[in-house]
């Protein structure tokens, strides 16, 4: 199996058992490909963002997102890295529906050196009709050992 | 003034209702007519446990939250009604790394319309000055009836 590490769902379904959060919320990876991850958060009343109609948080589908494109990140490097998300932007189509699953694919379209440019779509029924798309930019190596103010 | 109008404090006990913000914990503090969102730290915020840092999209959600409370604060002061505005698009700039300790927010209402507000949400832990993530977002204002 010379398949890179981070193409394996097990890989990145376990990243999102050790995320507190994205345990909490049920996110889970159900598909990964070369540059790419497909997730979904199942419909938790907990999640609700207005009561009076029942339609999930914005906030709950900007997790969703941000985590979908982190794993499209991960997808195109192929092995285990720190990320950190450098913008979000997301645009708010329609209210999710309540009591549906929600689903994400994200594309990690350019993987450069120090940065890594991602968009994702955010659908409940159908990718054609989405809930919410996004953009978002990541730094590489966030964490690395070098020391401050190195080149 | 409407009927349908809330007095502040009321308008930010329904915010603080909301079954996500209860989810995430988040309260919200009122001076005046500044409102202060507080998320207390707790295990489950955390997005990466190895650095450990809070999710980025928690960050981002506690800061749309800050601006619908908001919203809500300020159209109440001003006997609108105290329907939920709703985010149209937001942009969230990640400035530093969450720390797992309590995270603030505050919110601008840089332009108030009829149907669409623009807000901007600054976050910060140990130091105002040093934010840790920004929000800059369109909202759909609840239409009046």
């Amino acid at each position: 199996m010379s398949e890179p590490i981070t193409h394996h769902p097990g890989f990145l379904k376990a990243m999102n058992l050790g995320s507190p959060q994205t345990r909490e919320l049920g996110v889970e990876t159900l598909e990964v490909g070369e540059d790419w991850a497909l997730l979904r958060v199942p419909y938790k009343p907990e999640m609700v963002g207005d009561p009076e109609t029942g339609v999930i948080a914005g906030g709950v589908v900007t997790t969703l997102l941000d985590h979908a494109c982190g794993q499209a990140v991960m997808a195109r490097i192929g092995q285990p890295t720190t990320i950190a998300t450098l913008d979000l932007r997301i645009d708010y189509m329609r209210p999710a529906e309540p009591n549906q699953p929600l689903f994400a694919r994200a594309h990690c379209y350019k993987l450069g050196r120090s940065v890594a440019f991602v968009r994702a779509t955010a659908y409940d029924r159908s990718a054609d009709d989405p809930v919410a798309t996004a953009q978002a930019a990541f730094m590489l190596n966030s964490s690395s050992a070098t020391p401050r103010g190195a080149p | 003034m409407s009927s349908q109008a809330l007095t502040r404090a009321d308008a930010l006990a329904r915010i603080a209702e909301v079954p996500y913000a209860r989810f995430l914990g988040l309260r919200l503090e009122l001076a005046g007519d500044e409102m202060t969102a507080i998320l207390p730290f707790h295990d489950r915020l955390i997005g990466n446990p190895m650095l450990p840092a809070i999710h980025g999209g928690v960050l981002g959600a506690m800061m749309e939250m800050t601006a619908l409370a908001q919203l809500a604060v300020s159209r109440s002061a001003a006997g609108q009604g105290g329907g939920l505005a709703k985010p149209i698009d937001i942009t969230v700039e990640y400035l530093r790394s969450g720390r797992p300790v309590d995270t603030f927010a505050r919110a601008q209402i840089k332009r108030m319309g009829r149907r669409i507000a623009n807000v901007h949400v600054e976050a910060w832990q140990e130091a105002r000055g040093a934010p840790i993530a920004a929000l800059h977002g369109h909202f759909l204002l609840p239409s009046e009836g």
